[in-house]
């Protein structure tokens, strides 16, 4: 089967972020994303978990973009400026996708 | 009834008992939880409930000058209340500009779990209060960030610095004002002031009966969320961030009766203004500090409000400002 290469970007930011973030997107005009919440982790600051939080502000969501290597930069430079002050990660790979044409 | 005899009949109540047992099993490590759905859809019926039963309250005794400047007034208290805290955070603690702003936000603000655990008490004593405080509850969630984030921007200045602020204030104001809790509150207020007692007559089964159980089961799950932030306090705050959990609702209950003493409030009504300027939010001020002060550390003010401060007013808190609303409007 014929396999395509695409950038993967992988955003992990506090949950109140999440609408800014994928107005953003869609302002970028990104072909899509995927938006999945996260359980719990350990970071800089210890572990952490979804389970018993009352407010939004501990929760994190993982964000996911799959796009071409020519638009990785635009958007990656403004999803950088939002995310940049919160606590979270974000990591870009290498990925195939079967359909080019979708992102 | 004596302030003792208050804080006893509270202890002993079904309410904070469950609280306790939550805290309990958060503390014990205990696998029992609540479904985040379940608690979600929980607390919307305690809003639905609650706002409902002032509206009808308001329909029945009608708008008047009191309910304009207890309104007024909740707004002056939602605003000084950072001030003094901020002032007070600064002076006995080593906290950055930033996070004591931060935290003095969460404390102009209000926790609307406690005012309804307050109106339980409340009722339970055989008190009324006016229904417009469901109103006052709404209005004072907000003006306590506008006064946290100039706060926060004057001390940034005077430490040479700046505040990294992410959001425009409007923006930040319009998602406080129109967060969840709020517009199921004040839509139900307003859906029970129109209805009146009709409505109540026609949903009464599911607003006024079940609201007991219910709140026992809500608090069960505060309370596992309060041990797990009582928990977390011991590795985030210093004795003296920890104390102002304490005696900082106290000195806030004391200007809000200050206030009552101009006011014509009832004694229920009193004592629920009271609680609600010592109560200290952890849902909707949260999210807003993460977005306009990203640079303050969350652990510190969602433990000090949630690990301290909740598990404090819902316990003893609240007995104290039935009792002070006792001398201040009795």
């Amino acid at each position: 089967m014929q396999m395509h290469s695409k950038k993967r970007i992988e955003i992990i930011v506090e949950a109140p972020v999440l609408n800014r973030l994928t107005d953003l997107l869609d302002r970028l005009d990104a072909t899509g994303y995927t938006v999945v919440p996260v359980l719990g982790g350990r970071g800089r600051g210890g572990s952490w978990s979804r389970e018993g939080l009352a407010t939004e502000a501990g929760r994190m969501v993982m964000v996911i973009v799959v796009t071409g290597e020519e638009r990785l930069d635009a958007i990656l430079t403004p999803v950088f400026g939002l995310v940049t002050r919160q606590i979270g990660i974000v990591t870009v790979s290498d990925v195939m996708v079967m359909r080019p044409e979708h992102f | 009834m004596s302030g003792v005899e208050l804080a006893i009949q509270n202890l002993t109540s079904p309410m904070v008992l469950f609280f306790a047992l939550g805290a309990f099993a958060a503390l014990v490590r205990s696998d029992l939880t609540i479904p985040e759905a379940v608690a979600k859809t929980l607390a919307l019926y305690l809003m639905l409930s609650i706002g409902f039963k002032g509206g009808v309250e308001v329909a029945k005794s009608g708008i008047d000058a009191t309910m304009v400047l207890t309104i007024a007034a909740s707004i002056v208290l939602s605003f000084a209340i950072p001030v003094i805290g901020y002032t007070l955070l600064r002076a006995t603690t080593r906290l950055s500009a930033v996070d004591a702003a931060a935290v003095s936000a969460h404390y102009g603000s209000i926790s609307i779990v406690t005012f309804v655990a307050a109106t339980e008490v409340v009722r339970s004593l055989g008190l009324t209060f006016e229904g417009y405080l469901i109103a006052v509850a709404a209005v004072m969630e907000t003006p306590a960030i506008v006064s946290a984030l100039l706060l926060a921007r004057r001390g940034s200045r005077q430490e040479g610095g700046k505040t990294d602020e992410g959001e425009s204030m409007p923006a930040l104001l319009r998602e406080v004002a129109f967060n969840g809790s709020v517009v199921m509150l004040v839509g139900s207020f307003v859906i029970g002031w129109i209805s009146g007692e009709r409505g109540m007559a026609m949903i009464a089964p599911f607003v006024v009966d079940p609201f007991r159980g219910i709140l026992c089961l809500f608090l069960l799950d505060m309370g596992l969320v309060a041990g797990r932030g009582l928990r977390q306090s011991g590795k985030v705050l210093t004795p003296p961030a920890l104390a102002f959990g304490i005696y900082f609702p106290l000195i806030s209950a004391t200007l809000a009766g200050l206030f009552c003493l101009m006011l014509d409030l009832s004694v229920g009504g009193a004592a629920l203004l009271i609680t609600l300027a010592a109560s200290a939010s952890y849902i909707a001020v949260p999210a807003a500090m993460r977005l306009a002060l990203p640079q303050a550390n969350p652990a510190l003010y969602l433990s000090l409000s949630l690990g301290v401060t909740f598990p404090f007013n819902l316990t003893l808190g609240i007995p104290l400002y039935v009792w002070m609303a006792e001398t201040v409007a009795g």
